[in-house]
């Protein structure tokens, strides 16, 4: 039976399809849907966990005591998992362990460009890429069978238009599996300096045996054409690109393994041609292999035509190599951008313009919210990873003083709260900070399209669970409950005095700004407002929110009924009560 | 239907093009074609411009539209039809909503939206045809069926057949909601 299915949507199949027992994850675009669509599995056990160092233990762990396991997660996920992942990749598995990850060429939804493929070749671990959605769930069962095989886990590789689009799948059976039996063996479980000198010589045997498998493994594959003026060195979906730009001109060596690279394959392919392309995203890792390897005269040409920024595309190929540009019209002048909005009725909108009046240096954090940034509420001073709003702004307190502390909040999403904002404001209190903390609940995970987390009293398979208390937490780790409060970010006079209070108060200081996202279903809207157009003295207090249900029309206020939940934030920013 | 076909669905992040290229999807399967769908998740959904890309052909290898690739342009939002106009074959077809959605940057009044947006467009030789969907969603039943109402309006355009169509959107819409999108798609399958 052939299915259309997202690339994510396939790797969950080919999770279900291999018997895989346990999934645990942390969501982030390009990568959620993995986790999304495996829980809707009933065989399969999957999880949200607070981070992806958790999700990866807990996948390591359930591979040690012999079930097949999978973590997935993005690209600079595999940043906060590769503590364990590196020292996994010595102790090897017992049931496969694979680590999804995806990664994010053109920055769609992400922070940095960073290319995964350095961290399957630091940590020594095979690493797997499909091009489309048919070899996320081939090559996702054939990485749990080469975990098994080489005793290491395996990383699959995906990036955003492989994650992101949908192609045809065939379906098979799930094969139920047995787990393999466990027994105690700490020289291969218990890293310590004896046990893991052994095992490092494992890993760079294991490689070798991994990159020799590769000369003959079946997803390396070379793709021949009688008419083919040069050879082209690809993988993932460049091979897809590559592809539809050359057809028939080119002959292709398309590699379903991208670590460890087989050298024999690829050096006997390029010895065949005058000329060979070496096409991939970002980083030039394959490109930099074939040239330290080869050592005949054919020439070479990766990176200094294809730009390590960005994504690729057939227009870019097909213009790079054969000059070929197809015909297309524009207008003749300039658009006017369309930026992501923070969403009519976001309860972000209100805190950022409060933050904003009271003119405070904001360290932000990932989610929806970095969008406060943006116009007109530009707010936030920076933004760097998961989690490092509260440990950043404690080092600027540390830099600038006392008093910086007292014009300056760090703002974090519940979610991100838990994945690694804890661990911030337990350094704060811990080393004498001042700084004031806000937590924008919205009691769920945003951004990346509605994820329970520990916040929100739901699992991921929607069963009850408990609420992790933030105030609780932080009188916990050392914070005044007087230095907690709460604030409705629907209400700005509220918000504004206590953000202004807690600002004020000595020791390290907690705002909880709680509000659901206006986009869950549980969420009741009021009904869309309207302006009163006699009244309306067209001063544009309301458009000071960036609020997109608001525009002017004929120097008047109008607000798009379709948008509009009726949230009142622009009302209180009305002095003529037009609205 | 003719054996190559790229369509692509621009809009603004909320408007529901992503359920949109699913049903056309759903269509082009039921043809027997190859088909690949590209689709737009995370933080550019957040009302941004969003654009997916649906291709159908015997082999479909990269799941993107470029420049001078797509053979329909189907636009829920004016000036998201002029921003990707570019991607259209010369000899391609524009079908856009009339409706208009301000960008941030109209909205905080560091530019302004571009007047007369489909006759420039006209003007640049290009085939365009217009659909007043949000009024038509509405005679359905609901404003959040504009997306279908667009379907409809672009499947008149394909050689798939009525009743392909049909069974793709009962395929992919809930079956509480299939009469009011049946409906929607008939309003814009009937202009």
């Amino acid at each position: 039976m052939k299915e259309l299915m997202l690339g994510n949507q396939a790797v969950a199949r080919g999770i279900y399809e291999a018997g895989c027992k346990v999934v645990s994850s942390y969501p982030g675009t390009p990568s959620t849907e993995i986790t999304e669509f495996a829980a809707q599995y009933e065989e399969v056990y999957a999880e949200w966990a607070p981070n992806e160092k958790v999700a990866a233990e807990v996948a390591i762990g359930a591979g040690i005591q012999g079930a097949r396991s999978l973590c997935a997660m993005k690209h600079v996920g595999l940043n906060v998992a590769a503590d364990p992942v590196y020292t996994a990749s010595y102790t090897g598995v017992n049931g496969g362990v694979v680590i999804a990850v995806a990664d994010d060429p053109g920055m769609h939804s992400s922070q940095n460009e960073q290319d995964s493929r350095h961290h399957a070749i630091a940590s020594k671990i095979p690493m797997l890429e499909p091009s489309d959605s048919a070899e996320c769930l081939e090559f996702t069962k054939l990485a749990f069978e080469l975990s098994e095989k080489f005793d290491t886990p395996v990383m699959l590789r995906l990036t955003t238009r492989v994650a992101h689009s949908r192609s045809l799948c065939e379906l098979s059976e799930r094969e139920e599996r047995e787990l393999v039996p466990y027994e105690k063996n700490p020289a291969k479980f218990v890293m310590m300096p004896a046990m893991a000198i052994k095992r490092h010589v494992f890993v760079e045997d294991r490689m070798a045996r991994a990159a020799e498998w590769g000369n003959t493994a079946e997803i390396n594959f070379i793709k021949n054409n009688k008419k083919a003026e040069f050879g082209v060195i690809t993988s993932g979906i460049s091979y897809q690109y590559a592809r539809e730009a050359l057809g028939d001109k080119a002959s292709f060596l398309k590699l379903g393994m991208v670590n460890p690279l087989p050298t024999k394959l690829i050096c006997d392919f390029i010895d065949r041609f005058e000329k060979v392309y070496v096409i991939e995203e970002l980083d030039g890792i394959i490109e930099s292999f074939c040239r330290a390897n080869y050592k005949g005269n054919t020439k070479i040409i990766g990176k200094d035509l294809f730009s390590p920024l960005g994504e690729l595309s057939q227009s870019i190929i097909a213009d790079k190599i054969l000059y070929n540009t197809p015909a297309s019209v524009e207008l003749d002048e300039t658009l006017p951008s369309r930026p992501p909005v923070l969403c009519a009725g976001c309860p972000h909108r209100g805190l950022f313009y409060t933050l904003k009046k009271l003119k405070l240096t904001v360290s932000g954090d990932i989610g929806c919210y970095t969008l406060g940034a943006l116009a007109p509420l530009s707010s936030l001073d920076s933004c760097i990873c998961m989690g490092a709003s509260v440990s950043a702004l404690h080092g600027m307190e540390k830099a600038r003083g006392e008093e910086f502390a007292k014009r300056s909040v760090a703002v974090i999403g519940d979610s991100t709260f838990m994945h690694s904002g804890i661990t911030g404001i337990i350094n704060t209190a811990y080393n004498g900070g001042n700084t004031t903390t806000i937590v924008l609940d919205n009691s769920i995970t945003g951004m990346t399209g509605h994820q329970q987390n520990p916040t929100t009293g739901k699992t991921l398979k929607g069963k009850d669970a408990p609420q992790v208390n933030i105030v609780k937490l932080a009188e916990a780790v050392g914070y005044n409950p007087e230095n907690i409060a709460i604030c409705d970010p629907y209400d700005l006079a509220q918000t504004e005095a206590t953000i202004k209070a807690q600002l004020e108060k000595d020791g390290p200081s907690l705002v909880i700004s709680q509000r659901p996202c206006a986009l869950l279903k549980t969420v009741k809207h009021a009904p869309a407002l309207k302006v009163d157009s006699d009244k309306c003295i067209g001063c544009k207090m309301c458009m000071r929110i960036g609020c997109p249900a608001i525009s002017m029309k004929d120097g008047k206020a109008v607000i798009d009924s379709t948008q509009c939940v009726g949230c009142g934030v622009c009302q209180q920013m009305c002095k003529v009560g037009a609205l | 239907m003719k054996d190559n076909l790229s369509i692509m669905i621009v809009g603004v992040g909320g408007q529901g093009t992503l359920l949109a290229s699913r049903i056309l999807g759903a269509a082009i399967i039921k043809s027997d074609l190859d088909v690949k769908v590209s689709e737009v998740h995370g933080m550019s959904q957040r009302g941004g411009s969003v654009v997916t890309y649906v291709k159908g052909a015997k082999t479909v290898n990269s799941p993107i539209i470029n420049e001078g690739e797509a053979d329909v342009i189907l636009a829920f939002e004016q000036l998201e039809a002029a921003r990707w106009l570019k991607y259209l074959k010369p000899d391609g077809h524009i079908i856009t909503n009339i409706q208009t959605i301000d960008p941030m940057p109209v909205i905080t009044g560091t530019t302004e939206y571009p007047t007369e947006i489909i006759k420039k467009i006209e003007d640049k030789g290009v085939s365009i045809q217009t659909v007043d969907a949000l009024s038509l969603a509405r005679e359905s039943g609901s404003e959040k069926v504009v997306n279908v109402v667009l379907i409809g309006a672009m499947a008149k355009k394909t050689d798939i057949p009525l009743n392909v169509w049909e069974e793709a959107l009962k395929s992919t819409v809930p079956a509480k909601f299939l009469d009011i999108n049946l409906t929607a798609f008939s309003k814009g399958y009937n202009l």
